[in-house]
């Protein structure tokens, strides 16, 4: 019952990764590619995560906790990175696609 | 007030305490007492870093804000991926400014990190004044709704969490 889950959740978290590399292939611009690795370090590396903490937790001696510390770290390195990207690229103004929204001019 | 001079942000502390002893994976006593070393010697040092003292009122809120976040992320995570596999042409990629009504620096930090975990916006800049994010999202519909959104899921709820002194 529980491989079906861990399967169930790796498979998952792998879609989840798969897509945001498809995203990272496919999208126009810059500035839209941004969004394909947040996408991916989110739901798809927090899947895998919990089955990894799932699994360990059950075969070896003791709760597996190290996971808890890489979504931790993940979650404050990946959204400080594409925030610097983007604003550097705001910065050497990195080609838009045509159709993007300007911002509303204050 | 000795508490304060030991603990300068007590938080901090207890945060890396713990991290101390998830990164070693352990509650031995030996790692239990040098995690606490390290959780009063490093705010010492660091304590420059962080000049305004953040006042938490409610921690518990913030423990809710955390499973919010983590259920809007998921929800984010489908529609994106919706928006990802279908048609890039339809997509309407664009910038708008967010006026914050957020003052205390932590939060404006934690609330810029949450903007860019969710999937769909990334937040690009913060304007000198403080005052307005830049934001780019994926694909708009009506901005009204997205600021709506931002500031009824994630804004409101952190200036009740956080209060700058």
């Amino acid at each position: 019952m529980v491989e079906w889950i861990l399967a169930l959740l790796i498979l998952l978290g792998a879609f989840f990764t798969l897509v945001g590399s498809i995203g990272l292939l496919k999208l126009p611009d810059f500035y839209m590619r941004l969004h394909g690795p947040t996408k991916a370090s989110t739901l798809g590396v927090g899947a895998i995560l919990i089955a990894s903490a799932l699994h360990f937790s059950r075969n070896a001696e003791g709760v597996s906790l190290h996971e808890i510390l890489i979504t931790l770290f993940l979650f404050i390195t990946a959204p400080v990175s594409a925030h610097l990207m983007a604003k550097a690229a705001i910065h050497i103004k990195v080609k838009q696609v045509d159709r993007t929204r300007q911002p509303d001019s204050k | 007030m000795a508490v304060r001079r030991i603990f300068p942000h007590p938080l901090l502390s207890f945060v890396l305490w713990i991290i101390w002893l998830l990164l070693n994976n352990t509650m031995a006593m030996g790692h239990v007492v040098l995690g606490g070393l390290l959780a009063v010697i490093i705010p010492w040092t660091t304590s420059s870093f962080w000049p305004e003292k953040t006042v938490l009122k409610h921690p518990w809120l913030l423990i809710k804000y955390i499973f919010v976040v983590l259920y809007e992320i998921m929800v984010a995570n489908i529609v994106v991926t919706k928006l990802i596999l279908g048609r890039s042409s339809k997509l309407n990629p664009g910038f708008f400014h967010y006026e914050l009504q957020l003052e205390s620096p932590v939060g404006i930090g934690l609330l810029a990190n949450t903007i860019s975990l969710t999937p769909g916006t990334v937040s690009c800049d913060l304007s000198e004044d403080k005052r307005s994010l830049l934001i780019h999202s994926l694909h708009i519909d009506d901005v009204a709704a997205i600021k709506a959104d931002i500031h009824r899921k994630f804004e409101r709820p952190l200036k009740d969490i956080f209060v700058s002194c």
